[in-house]
């Protein structure tokens, strides 16, 4: 039947070519009026290069573009646009100095009290509310998406672009993003769903176009695919399931305990942190669910030792017993404390510099060093060691950090804290932009460290990965931490409440005020 | 006229001269261009305005020749770090130095010459008012025009798209660019402004501040003007009153001539960059105030390559 129909955007042996890497070979899709089309792919498929071919934010190096069955030949944003296309992206484009109808004003003509009660109106019509004269760094992560959203509403809109669209809601959210786009589909608007969730996928979207390695590998109806089928073609085989039991070898004590921290943080867009309470016990995994930006970065930085707070009380922060407040990065390293930071380049480590290079940063105390000089064997058998165990595809131990995939990258970087072999383990985003297989394989680690005694803290966005390897969760939302849950007593939708119940709180602070 | 009064009427027309190069600095930093060669673009346009005055006899082709001056030789900096992608610090400096050099040649010929300044304007009945009447109503019509100009500038950032497409570009260029504003172009228009402004600013000074040429006669000015942003944070009232609080400041030394104070000379001269220091040290120690007000990409280059 959908056929037979002209199809709204039509993209045609599209190929876009990075370097070495083909991030989009040769690929054809469809797009209907009325219809929510999925782009379905695991990290690194090249779903994101596809639809910024699709909306004109880059150049393919192949292949042609057409609309309503015309050729476009200079495909650009402007022209996109000007059609009717919209497109949220995964890091939004607003500007954070200025105010919500201001950002929509960029691209919205119309005096400022016209646009301001079309976002009203949209707002009410769409379950989107949102305060058009509240600064963009003022809101919440599902806010800004909130405001993207309305952005291309304002527009006479035919297609919109959603990239990963629920990565940063909690679950009560997604249902109201659902809703909101089924209203969508009804008034007539094609929608392009890009996401790596198969469930999501399954509920939401009639068609799905499945990528792997650039190419399509199918594309089918998700309503009538098991999730099974749907998993095969997006990763060639079906998802791996991590095994685990409870725990059972949880230490009498705390090794990491972290009582009242309170920080007030000198950047006004970053987060205070607030009264917060959390403990690790030596053989559990502990994690701590929540949307970025609500305080991962600040409480992250103080437990790894890279912000040292003056002003805090020495025993704020304890490990293996001992009060670590004032102490700094390598002093809690020698306790047996290894970190792994969500910003792989940069943070956890040098670019530009070799996998060696790159180990002796952190493993230095391994026998590397010798009256200062660096043992360059000692470096590279590390190294070595740290690449075949964890199975890191590289050129070898000389390789330059950016050259690995985030995937590897990540595998090096958990391998080379593992070798250290510390007793306190801390994690943020463990497996951010990694594989399926590869993200399988750090989770599986993770667990077997566990039963090995070892206390594990991580900080994920990925709700479904908290669930599948944590042992207790708590839920960090605008610098305050929940109490402590058993991962198998609590639901999504509950750690969903306390995601979401500072929000509410927020508001009814302001009506109050 | 009082000593209070030519104080006073004196302070307006300093600050004029720290207003132009600021109010052109300020678009240009708001578009994320540190322009740091302000002061050799204020001498280059000193230098020509004087020059063109002197020959024409005509102020108004002095300041539109001063003001194309600028323009140009902001248009090196431009071409060298938005084009080709230079950092823009030592290519601001380099400018900088390039336009101080070039203004001694040109004027080697007119040292010590001098100009008319052109009369005053004097407002009827206004002018006749005993303090504000001299203060306030018998300046130069630049005076006048250049906080038409501020309030024009405030006006166009806060309330026109176009000052909204600027403050984006120096807030996060690559979302600028994919909602199909061109940085390239804004930022070059930004750039040229700033050079226009200086040049005005050059051109005020050598043809009706002091209508005189002496070599090195900006004397750090520039410099001021660029410490004036973020003395206001790139807020167009603060820099107005910054502005005239340098101004007053760099007057000093004659007011305290004509009381007869044994204050040595040199550190009066000194004291607008004293005062420069102390006060960009306690507002760059507000971060949060210099978060919320700084452009955000102030200072970075934009290659707009395709995101991956």
């Amino acid at each position: 039947m959908q056929n037979e129909r002209q199809p709204l955007l039509t993209l045609s042996k599209l190929t876009k070519i990075y370097g070495s890497l083909i991030a989009n070979d040769s690929i054809d899709l469809d797009v209907y009026t009325g219809s929510i089309h999925a782009v379905l792919g695991e990290n690194g498929a090249g779903k994101s290069t596809l639809m910024k071919l699709a909306y004109g934010v880059v150049k393919p190096d192949a292949g042609e573009i057409f609309w309503k069955g015309q050729k476009i030949n200079y495909w650009k944003t402007t022209v996109a646009r000007g059609l009717g296309i919209g497109m949220v992206f995964q890091h939004f484009s607003l500007f954070e100095t200025l105010s919500v109808v201001e950002n929509i004003a960029l691209t919205i003509k119309g005096s400022q009290k016209d646009l301001i009660d079309h976002i009203r109106k949209i707002g009410a019509d769409y379950q989107l509310e949102i305060d058009p004269t509240a600064m963009v760094n003022s809101l919440s992560v599902g806010q800004r998406q909130r405001v993207e959203i309305i952005r291309c509403l304002m527009q006479d809109l035919k297609l919109l672009i959603l990239d990963e669209p629920t990565s940063v809601l909690p679950p009560q959210h997604v249902r109201a993003l659902f809703d909101a786009l089924r209203k969508l589909q009804n008034n007539g608007v094609a929608i392009l769903y890009i996401s790596h969730k198969l469930e999501e996928i399954r509920e939401l979207c009639d068609t799905a176009t499945i990528l792997r390695d650039g190419k399509v590998t199918g594309k089918v109806n998700p309503n009538e695919t098991s999730t099974q089928e749907l998993a095969t073609l997006m990763i060639g085989r079906s998802i791996p399931k991590v095994e685990r039991k409870v725990s059972d070898h949880k230490s009498k004590n705390a090794i990491l305990n972290v009582t009242n921290l309170n920080i007030k943080n000198p950047d006004p867009f970053g987060t205070d942190l607030k009264n917060l309470n959390l403990s690790v016990f030596g053989g559990e995994i502990v994690g701590i669910a929540g949307v970025s930006g609500n305080g991962q970065q600040e409480l992250g930085r103080i437990i790894s030792g890279e912000d040292l707070n003056g002003d805090l009380n020495l025993s704020t922060i304890e490990m293996f017993g001992q009060p670590v407040t004032r102490k700094g990065v390598i002093e809690r390293r020698d306790l047996g404390f290894c970190f792994v930071p969500e910003e792989r380049l940069g943070r956890g480590v040098v670019p530009s510099m070799s996998l060696s290079k790159n180990s002796l940063l952190t493993a230095f105390k391994k026998g590397m060093l010798k009256n200062g000089f660096i043992q360059d064997d000692v470096v590279d058998k590390y190294t070595d060691t740290c690449i075949t165990e964890f199975s890191v595809k590289s050129s070898g131990n000389g390789a330059t950090a950016n050259s690995l995939s985030g995937g590897n990258l990540q595998k090096f970087l958990v391998g080379r804290e593992l070798l250290l072999e510390p007793k306190l383990l801390f994690l943020s985003q463990p497996t951010w932009g990694v594989d399926v297989g590869s993200a399988n394989e750090i989770r599986q680690k993770l667990i077997s460290l566990r039963d090995n005694g070892i206390g594990i803290l991580v900080i994920s966005e990925e709700l479904e990965e908290l669930f599948e390897i944590t042992d207790r969760m708590y839920v960090l939302r605008s610098g305050r931490i929940s109490t402590s849950m058993q991962t198998n007593e609590v639901s999504p939708d509950e750690i969903g409440e306390y995601m979401i119940g500072e929000e509410r709180e927020d508001a009814s602070n302001a009506l109050a005020v | 006229m009082t000593p209070l009064e030519f104080f006073l009427a004196g302070t307006m027309s300093a600050a004029t001269v720290f207003l132009l190069a600021a109010l052109g600095e300020l678009v240009a930093e708001k578009s994320g261009m540190l322009n740091l060669g302000v002061e050799g673009m204020m001498a280059i346009s000193a230098a020509v305005g004087f020059v063109v005055t002197y020959q024409t006899g005509s102020h108004l082709i002095g300041f539109i020749v001063a003001g194309a001056a600028g323009i140009g030789i902001s248009m090196i900096f431009a071409i060298v770090s938005i084009t080709f992608l230079a950092n823009q610090v030592a290519t601001g400096l380099a400018v900088g130095i390039l336009g101080l050099g070039l203004s001694a040649l040109i004027g080697k010929n007119y040292e010590s010459f001098t100009v008319t300044a052109p009369a005053s304007i004097q407002i009827p009945v206004l002018s006749d008012i005993p303090l504000v009447g001299p203060v306030l109503f018998q300046q130069n019509i630049v005076v006048y025009l250049t906080i038409v100009m501020a309030i024009l500038i405030s006006f166009c950032l806060n309330k026109t798209r176009l000052g909204l497409a600027i403050r984006a570009c120096g807030e996060n260029p690559k979302a600028a660019e994919s909602l199909s504003y061109s940085v390239f172009k804004i930022r070059y228009g930004a750039v040229a402004f700033g050079g226009l402004m200086a040049g005005f600013a050059g051109a005020y000074a050598s043809t009706i501040y002091t209508p005189l040429w002496a070599d090195g006669m900006i004397a750090g000015r520039g410099w001021i003007a660029v410490a004036l942003v973020v003395f206001g944070t790139w807020k167009t009232g603060r820099i107005f009153l910054g502005a005239y609080l340098f101004g007053m400041v760099s007057l000093g030394e004659l007011v305290v001539q004509s009381f007869g104070l044994a204050v040595p000379s040199q550190l009066l001269t000194a004291m607008p960059f004293i005062v420069t220091i102390v006060v960009l040290a306690i507002i760059s120690s507000d971060r949060a105030r210099l978060r919320l007000h700084a452009p955000y990409s102030l200072g970075e280059t934009y290659d707009g390559s395709e995101p991956q």
